[in-house]
């Protein structure tokens, strides 16, 4: 059997750069690799990696595979999976690291299956057991009712990690680091998808998951029009728009404005929720927020327990108020 | 078009946070008194996916669920909405799975229901959170899978599905026989109508024990696990919130402003 050794991360890739949660994957990677004394080790799969490689390296990887070929343009399970049991069977890790983001989400219980190995999902913790040397995946569970603690003796050992729930290292261009090419042989018969097209759904201005401030409206918002007032206060604040679910389930506003367990994560540092009751699934998405604000007429609802400041009232009587306060109190 | 949907019974997610407990020595979460359990709402909604296919171009719908002691009320309901058959992976040694011994016992009773164009999960338990059980069954059966689906047509002997990434969707074309995961922006899944329910009270289970479906007892349940829970906890919340006290809520929504500023907010 091979020895299984090094901490690999699965990197992701736009237009040539490292995601953002790439670099969180990569700083975790290197505590638990250190801990390990262990090397930290890079994937790159796409079909032109441009600077990303080397960015990996001056964001903490020892060593980076990059896995080129114009059929991996696009994501597809079937093309990904087979190159990565192909890498991970070659350079067999004692553990791989890949983000909670659409890729992952698909790429690592499909990968893992196929390894015969157990993965923890959307960690937002990873610690090393100093006895056993296990990695302990801790991940929210019961709709971020409550968490969980998971171990697996299979190896690789396997976690998805949420975003911003790991911070980069400050990048240092002058770490060195090897960047190793491999080729996977990719046969286009037996990829049995075919994406026919990608439609982007960006809303304008600042992107919700960039803002400083958020103004996310609920079910209690009532309909597309609500939304509206937001976006308004929004502007003032120079922040974005989101929503739980009810709103864009109801598609009241796009679905990309969802924050929560099955939405964005967002950690701003104002987040106003407004006629948002707080079940724990959205609070999964915000509750890494610096400063929650809660305007709801429900003195019970569960989002002042979040919250650092909160209005009971009608958010229809309390925000057009609220909102020319600050627009006045901004101005002067 | 032969379709399979994989639905859990699980405790009811829109029941009160308030009333979420967790035993810490058994690291299992405790029935809220009074709120029964539900069908995980993905899963509800992988059946609506199916039943738009059914409306449009007919098929057949079956339904597997496992678990123990299963609420005969609560794992029909996938039948009052719409779907034709309903089998259930009942016994006690099915209880206590993760991911991998879940996913080995229904692709195993899948194979046994033999005849499939698509199988439909929701893309996650609203229990564990995982999302691994539907790309489990499909690797074990060796069909390509589609995940966070939130539409899915079959045109031409294919099908074609609107999978939701960060920034967008992506539209992507599957050969048969898929598998779908199905995500909430499917949109709310249909209420049962009264004939329905009447029908599905008529309706009797089918109801399969691991032998029945050709599993030794040790690949299932807690037995085939492959990851180990250490621990279960909540969270502790501070709930420390300052409410803004005001004759009106506009005077209210006005005082809040001056108090971000005051705390350097805005």
């Amino acid at each position: 059997m091979a020895e299984f050794k090094g901490v690999m991360v699965y990197g992701e890739t736009t237009e040539g750069k490292l995601t953002a949660l790439t670099t969180e994957l990569l700083g975790c990677g290197r505590r638990l690799a250190d801990e390990l004394k262990e090397d930290l080790l890079c994937i790159l799969v796409g079909e032109q990696l441009g600077e990303a490689p080397q960015s990996a390296i001056v964001y903490g990887a020892d060593k980076v595979y990059t896995v080129e070929d114009p059929l991996l343009k696009e994501y597809q399970t079937d093309s990904y999976v087979t190159v990565m049991e192909k890498a991970i069977k070659d350079i067999s890790p004692q553990i791989l690291l890949l983000g909670q983001t659409a890729i992952g989400r698909d790429l690592a219980p499909r990968l893992a299956f196929r390894l015969g190995v157990s993965p923890s999902m959307d960690c937002l913790e990873l610690n090393i057991d100093p006895d056993t040397k296990l990695l302990q995946g801790t991940r929210p569970v019961y709709g971020g009712n409550a968490r969980a603690i998971f171990v697996s003796e299979s190896l690789p050992q396997m976690a998805t990690v949420r975003q911003k729930a790991m911070s980069p290292l400050e990048p240092d261009e002058s770490r060195k680091g090897e960047i190793a090419p491999i080729k996977v042989e990719l046969d286009p018969a037996k990829i049995k998808t075919k994406v026919i097209e990608t439609v982007k759904e960006e809303v304008e201005g600042i992107k919700l998951e960039d803002a400083e401030a958020v103004v996310a409206g609920g079910r209690g918002i009532g309909g597309p029009e609500g939304f509206k007032e937001l976006e308004e206060l929004a502007k003032i604040l120079k922040g974005a728009v989101g929503a739980s679910r009810p709103p864009c389930d109801n598609s009241w506003v796009p679905d990309t404005l969802q924050i929560g367990l099955t939405g964005k994560i967002v950690t701003p540092e104002l987040y106003i929720a407004v006629a948002i009751s707080g079940s724990s699934q959205h609070l999964s998405g915000c509750s890494g927020s610096k400063n929650i604000i809660a305007i709801n007429k429900d003195a019970e609802a569960n989002i002042f327990k979040e919250a650092r400041f909160g209005v009971v009232g009608d958010w229809k009587q309390a925000l057009p108020a609220f909102a020319a306060k600050v627009k006045e109190l901004l101005a002067g | 078009m032969n379709m399979i949907v994989c639905c859990k019974q699980v405790l009811d997610p829109e029941a009160p946070p308030a009333s979420f407990k967790i035993d810490p020595a058994s690291n299992t979460v405790l029935q809220p008194p009074g709120v029964p359990p539900v069908v995980s709402p993905f899963d509800e909604q992988a059946v609506e996916a199916a039943l738009r296919i059914k409306d449009s171009q007919g098929g057949k719908i079956t339904v597997l669920t496992l678990g123990n002691n299963l609420l005969r009320d609560v794992v029909k309901k996938p039948l009052s909405m719409g779907a034709d058959e309903l089998v259930l992976l009942e016994d006690e040694v099915f209880e206590g799975g993760d991911s991998w011994s879940t996913a080995y016992a229904l692709a195993m009773a899948i194979k046994k229901i033999g005849e499939f164009d698509l199988i439909f999960c929701g893309r996650q338990a609203a229990d564990w959170d995982a999302g691994q059980v539907g790309s489990g069954i499909a690797e074990i059966l060796e069909i390509p899978s589609i995940t966070v689906a939130k539409k899915v047509e079959a045109i031409d002997g294919k099908v074609r599905v609107e999978r939701v990434i960060a920034d967008g969707y992506q539209v992507v074309e599957v050969t048969l026989p898929a598998l779908i995961t199905v995500t909430n922006e499917l949109g709310e899944a249909r209420y049962a109508t009264l004939k329905g329910i009447m029908a599905a009270a008529k309706k009797q289970p089918t109801i399969w024990k691991p032998a029945d479906i050709g599993v030794e007892p040790s690949q299932i349940g807690a037995a085939g696990r492959r990851s180990k829970l250490l621990k279960l906890f909540q969270p502790v919340r501070e709930g420390k919130c300052e409410i803004i006290e005001a004759d009106t809520p506009a005077e209210a929504g006005a005082n809040l402003a001056v108090k971000l500023r005051d705390a350097k907010l805005i």
